[in-house]
């Protein structure tokens, strides 16, 4: 399906159906999910960006004359038992989050394709090792070695981001080993050996961009992973403590109210993490469709 | 390969409590402790002595079965997570039928009607549930089953107060009252399992759905398939039997790897729902710093993982004879 709108029509002189542009245009039109995806997180970028300074409430300020007010006109996610506004909080929380959600992803895609070039390009005894090591690396779920190592770092926020991105590099490095194996076969690389580049500027100029699809499909991925895995933390109580405004946090602090029949202290930080994390999977799994035709389901 | 990995995990367990930049006991006397605490809190744990002997220790240790001491509930570590084990073995068991039992059902149903609404639907839910937090959707499930709706039981615990649990055979209420004849056990165990179990469902059966719809699709599109409705096999059967038969392999591989993140969401859901399985004996060993029940936790949960995908390994030559001819 993907290949066929991607297929130049016969004998056709370049026009401007062949532009980069059209041509993403055409993809974007059969995966109406990516363009959903796209929109949500345009939006959540904006408001990340913009909306600190819009929202009409401090995070923080406690109004002892408006606690646990059910959402309104004054109040559209209600306040918590402080009086807090919980949307002026919540938007306040994106920058923390998403700041932690990219970071991740940075230090894992950095240090997981480089480990993954290099292991999958020189193989041998340091192949097997960095296999095994990622082997045992994901034997553990993601979401409890980061738990583990927070635990031992202590609670601080660049922490979260080690434990998190740690859990991740394996997926990269494995994802990427495995498209260096087939690259190194091909004749593009056999070309550029034989006219004696040396090994640094195989991989560099040659191999990387032609490897690096899955891994930034992964990546996408992994963003909501993150978010998700974060946030998870701050509920467990790890990483981010309160009063800073986390969306983890901020659920955490809302699950108290549930009780006393106040489901909006909790119900809408959680609604954002999970919007945010669909919008990066939504976007995620488009893209592995478009991509990789042949992995895609159909 | 299994027995390699487990030495593996047991390796990076102790890496991750001895050799990166915390100190167990630091943290656990606080940050305004006298340093003569701290000496004789890292003697007692054994931190004064060098990296390799500690790793021996540790070892020798863990080869006796002995998983240290909780400093929280003063008991063996390898006690209380035995003690714990069945209740979260329970819970898992539970959400992983259920999302089976879901996964089968739209993934199967999205692969025959393939690129219908109702396959667009699935895809959209899959999606979804693999964007669920599952803290919030447990907090979501209590309000609206427990407070609004009043179906579920309170999410506190296994039973309500008062009722004996059965007799312990397995461990899982729910199997043993069956075996006993606790028919008032019984009815308020499955009650209060319903619940925490639908919630862990929901996002596990998202992947497994995936991939039924995946296989099904592929086996589905096969010629042999073609063959079987041409000479006019039932398509009860030719589903069943044949195409859900050839696609297994990868619905045992995904099950698998469900497993490891039940694990993991139990900790958030058993906390959530105070089910005293081994995830809420975790956090609690969170609050109180208790490294080696946090310790003794992650290296069941990695030996659990990497023992299952063995069992499943060897199930494929079960399912599908050409592995096991071939």
């Amino acid at each position: 399906m993907v290949s066929e709108t991607i297929a130049k029509p016969k004998g056709a002189q370049p026009s401007v159906r062949d532009s980069r542009a059209w041509r993403t245009w055409y993809i974007l039109r059969s995966h109406p999910s990516m363009i959903v995806g796209i929109l949500v997180l345009a939006v959540i970028l904006f408001v990340t960006v913009a909306g600190p300074s819009l929202v009409p409430y401090k995070p923080l300020k406690p109004d002892p004359e408006a606690r646990l007010l059910p959402p309104s006109a004054a109040h559209p996610m209600g306040t918590d038992a402080f009086g807090r506004d919980i949307l002026s909080r919540v938007v306040n929380g994106a920058r923390l989050d998403l700041f932690i959600a990219f970071s991740v992803v940075a230090i894992a895609l950095g240090i997981g394709v480089a480990v993954g070039m290099f292991s999958g390009y020189y193989g041998g005894k340091v192949d097997d090792v960095v296999m095994r090591i990622t082997d045992v690396i994901l034997a553990f779920p993601s979401f409890i070695l980061a738990l583990a190592i927070t635990a031992i770092l202590g609670n601080s926020i660049p922490n979260v981001i080690i434990a998190i991105a740690i859990a991740y590099i394996p997926y990269f490095v494995r994802l990427t080993r495995g498209e260096v194996l087939s690259a190194k076969e091909r004749d593009y690389t056999e070309a550029a050996r034989c006219v004696g580049n040396p090994n640094w500027r195989i991989i560099y100029l040659h191999l990387l961009p032609n490897c690096l699809t899955p891994a930034l499909v992964q990546a996408t991925l992994c963003l909501g992973w993150a978010i998700l895995d974060a946030s998870g933390l701050a509920f467990l109580g790890l990483g981010i403590r309160p009063p800073t405004p986390e969306w983890g946090v901020l659920v955490s602090e809302g699950s108290r109210d549930i009780i006393g029949g106040q489901w909006w202290t909790s119900f809408f930080p959680g609604a954002v993490i999970v919007l945010t994390a669909f919008a990066f999977n939504l976007i995620g799994d488009s893209l592995r469709d478009v991509t990789s035709p042949t992995e895609a389901v159909q | 390969m299994a027995l390699l990995t487990l030495c593996g995990v047991v390796i990076v367990v102790f890496i991750i409590t001895r050799i990166l930049p915390g100190n167990p006991a630091a943290v656990r006397v606080g940050p305004y402790a006298k340093p003569e605490l701290l000496a004789q809190i890292e003697k007692e744990m054994g931190l004064d002595k060098p990296l390799p002997v500690q790793f021996v220790n540790y070892v020798a240790k863990l080869a006796r079965g002995d998983m240290g001491k909780s400093w929280r509930t003063g008991q063996p570590v390898q006690q209380d997570l035995w003690q714990r084990l069945p209740a979260t073995l329970e819970l898992a068991l539970a959400a992983t039928l259920i999302a089976i039992v879901v996964g089968l059902i739209l993934g199967i149903l999205a692969a025959l009607f393939h690129n219908s609404w109702f396959d667009q639907v699935v895809r959209i839910f899959t999606i979804f549930g693999a964007s669920t937090a599952l803290f919030w959707l447990a907090l979501v499930f209590i309000f609206v089953f427990y407070y609004r709706l009043g179906w579920a039981a309170s999410p506190l615990g296994r039973l309500t107060v008062g009722i004996e649990p059965p007799a312990r055979i397995t461990g899982m209420f729910v199997v043993d009252s069956l075996l006993t004849g606790n028919t008032v056990a019984f009815k308020d165990a499955l009650h209060h399992l319903a619940l925490p179990a639908f919630t862990l469902a929901f996002v596990v059966s998202a992947p497994i759905t995936k991939i039924v719809r995946a296989g099904m699709l592929d086996q589905l599109n096969a010629d042999y398939i073609r063959t079987a409705k041409t000479i006019g096999v039932p398509m009860r059967e030719i589903l069943w039997r044949d195409a859900l038969r050839n696609a297994m392999i990868p619905i045992l591989t995904t099950i698998g790897i469900v497993f490891g993140y039940l694990m993991a969401g139990n900790v958030l859901v058993e906390m959530i729902f105070a089910w005293p399985g081994i995830g809420s004996y975790a956090w609690m060993a969170l609050l109180n710093k208790d490294f080696e029940a946090i310790q003794g936790f992650v290296l069941l949960i990695a030996a659990m993982y990497v023992l299952l995908n063995l069992a499943i390994d060897l199930l494929y030559s079960v399912v599908d004879p050409r592995i096991r001819l071939g």
